[in-house]
């Protein structure tokens, strides 16, 4: 890990901290079709940081994550990551897609699903040895579910399916952790789960972003939002940007009265 | 006869024949696999049709030249060609239009095959040139086979089997999560690439002895039979490739003994035979062993549910449950329950209230997924957790410390 050195000057530290970054996205745009899903987002997450990418449904949360991370091509755009092209830092990321994005029905027990998150480090050929499967256990533990490791995939709930996907970002013992909707449609034992792993994640110094549809959570999960609607509506530590004004720009009409409310008695 | 063709005392041809078809069916059946995982299986009928007019074309080239026509690696060169051409096409309409990807190997499949037969009628009527057999591409032919081509065949397995031992985890991971395979570096599209590289080697090779019409069934049989018996990646592809030999075994023996069989459609039924065993006989994802598991299971509930209502005093109306009740012996033939049957029932009580205390606790959570309402707590629970459990259960019920 290198050093923050401490800034002589106001422009001198802002330099710094943006090639601290673990996560800068720049001028990013993505669109499906002729319509822009993204449209000329940047992005600058704090170091050590907990950050929730929320926005309404179709905001462009998820693309933005996908299109930063080269999982789809992005029209125009730069992410660096820790201060460099991301290309050169994939083995510091950690990434734990939607749980709809794959088949659960495919023939591999949860060990297997773990162990890939340490094919990259295996290389084609290297062989699996007794290391690595301690490893995979000891992933499977944090997240509580070291007692399923026999088991197809299709025979676990969604809530821990969820978590054998957070045991594989573990694998891959990264700096970063990028999550999309980790808490969709999980129950509250695996939601109670994965946020202490998180946190336990940010205490050891890493940083963690995920995207995030329930508002009522944010103040009592993160510590940085990132509010986006197509265009970033704003960026920052949470009791500075988690705002109503700040909602309402991002939610627009589509910000029930109920849910202000409740978000105002939250947020005091 | 048959036991000597499987132990290739037949003749130099049949042997040749068996070797090749054997070894030819363990590549298709190991290549086949991430097709069928990845869920593009039709691909591999489109790649198998669009070799034809590379073929015709092949044939024509080499008669042009001078040559025999009928020069086996000149063939397969051009089939392989127009095939990876049919293939890139297929890959642009379902990429770069808004052709989805069953439209376009439709499209693909048909045009490049129409336009195959156009150019094999236009060869048979050719003077120059021994076109005479060119058509045995269509359905394979054995009958001539010679060194050489056993030789191509045993080299292109081999080579087959080496890269997808080398390329085992990409394609794994771009099969199972291909974007978590991108969000590590991984290049998806060129491993999908390289996959039906193995493909179309494959198919062009298997086209001399299955022919092109039939490769498919090669390629895909394998894979979801084996399918049936295992739940891991790696084990699929190694019985795949077993099953692929088997079936072109067994296959090429059979057509070498009962005359004018076709080598290719035999091994091909052979194939579907043991696909037809899994489907039915294999323990877990078998018809058979969902049926009877069904049964059991049924049987299992109404038991328990039986036991229950007789622990709380409550009627019985399913005759099932009734019968099975009195079939084992815990209530007598007016549904009275018998002593046996009265302690059995209170076990039973006992065990559910367990599970459901268990169940409301979250330092249990894994032990109370294996809850089904038929397990006995005793299998998942140690005895000493049992007892823990038993001091919350609340006194009527409760066992005396």
């Amino acid at each position: 890990m290198t050093l923050v050195l401490a800034a002589k000057d106001g422009a001198s530290e802002d330099r710094s901290s943006a090639a601290q970054s673990p996560l800068q996205v720049r001028g990013m745009t993505v669109s499906y079709g002729q319509k822009p899903a993204v449209f000329s987002v940047d992005m600058c997450v704090a170091a050590g940081s907990m950050t929730a990418i929320i926005g309404p449904n179709g905001a462009g949360k998820s693309t933005l994550l996908k299109a930063a991370l080269g999982i789809l091509k992005p029209l125009a755009g730069t992410t660096e990551v820790f201060g460099k092209p991301i290309s050169r830092m994939r083995d510091r990321i950690a990434y734990v897609p939607q749980r709809a994005s794959v088949d659960w029905d495919f023939p591999t027990r949860v060990v297997d699903v773990v162990l890939m998150g340490m094919y990259p480090q295996l290389g084609l050929l290297g062989r699996v040895r007794q290391c690595h499967r301690d490893r995979a256990a000891d992933c499977l533990r944090r997240v509580g579910m070291e007692d399923f490791e026999a088991r197809q995939i299709g025979q676990l709930s969604g809530g821990q399916q969820q978590r054998v996907f957070l045991a594989r970002a573990l694998a891959q013992d990264a700096d970063l952790y990028l999550l999309d909707e980790p808490f969709a449609g999980v129950d509250a034992a695996t939601e109670k789960a994965i946020i202490s792993v998180l946190k336990e994640l940010r205490d050891e110094g890493k940083t963690v972003v995920a995207v995030h549809h329930d508002l009522t959570t944010v103040t009592e999960y993160f510590d940085h939002v990132f509010l986006i609607n197509t265009r970033k509506v704003a960026e920052g530590p949470v009791r500075d940007v988690f705002t109503t004004d700040n909602l309402q720009a991002a939610y627009g009409g589509r910000l029930a009265t109920a849910q202000t409310d409740q978000l105002h008695a939250t947020l005091g | 006869m048959f036991l000597e063709a499987l132990s290739l005392q037949l003749g130099y041809n049949a042997t040749l024949v068996t070797v090749g078809a054997t070894l030819l069916g363990m590549a298709a059946g190991v290549g086949g696999t991430f097709l069928f995982l990845r869920k593009r299986a039709l691909v591999s009928d489109a790649i198998s049709h669009a070799t034809l007019p590379g073929v015709g074309i092949a044939f024509m080239v080499m008669v042009a030249f001078g040559g025999d026509g009928r020069n086996l690696i000149g063939l397969l060169l051009g089939a392989a060609l127009s095939a990876g051409l049919g293939l890139l096409v297929v890959h642009w309409l379902s990429t770069r239009t808004r052709l989805a990807e069953d439209a376009a190997i439709g499209a693909v499949l048909s045009v490049f095959f129409g336009f195959g037969i156009v150019l094999l009628t236009v060869v048979q009527s050719m003077t120059a040139g021994r076109q005479a057999g060119l058509e045995g591409f269509l359905l394979g032919s054995t009958a001539g086979m010679l060194r050489a081509d056993a030789v191509t065949i045993a080299l292109s397995a081999a080579l087959t089997l080496a890269l997808v031992l080398l390329l085992r985890r990409p394609l794994t991971l771009a099969s199972f999560d291909p974007e978590f395979a991108a969000a590590t570096g991984q290049n998806v599209p060129r491993t999908d690439l390289a996959m039906m590289g193995l493909v179309l080697a494959v198919t062009v090779v298997g086209m001399k002895i299955v022919g092109l019409i039939l490769i498919v069934a090669l390629l895909i049989i394998p894979p979801v039979t084996a399918r049936f018996w295992t739940e891991r990646t790696d084990h699929v592809v190694i019985i795949s490739g077993l099953v692929g030999g088997v079936a072109a075994y067994v296959g090429a023996c059979l057509s070498a003994v009962v005359p004018d069989m076709p080598t290719g459609p035999i091994i091909v039924l052979v194939g579907f035979t043991l696909f037809l065993v899994s489907l039915l006989l294999a323990p877990g994802r078998g018809v058979l062993a969902a049926y009877l598991g069904h049964r059991r299971f049924q049987r299992r509930v109404h038991m328990r549910q039986g036991l229950l209502a007789l622990a709380q005093g409550q009627p019985i109306y399913e005759k099932l449950t009734l019968r099975l009740l009195r079939r084992a012996g815990w209530t007598r033939r007016d549904g009275v329950p018998t002593q046996a049957g009265r302690g059995r029932a209170s076990r039973a009580l006992l065990d559910e209230t367990r599970w459901q205390l268990i169940r409301r606790d979250p330092s249990f959570e894994a032990a109370a997924a294996h809850y089904d309402g038929l397990t006995p707590i005793e299998r998942v629970l140690t005895q000493d957790q049992i007892a823990e459990i038993d001091s919350r259960i609340p006194a009527p019920q409760g066992v005396a410390p």
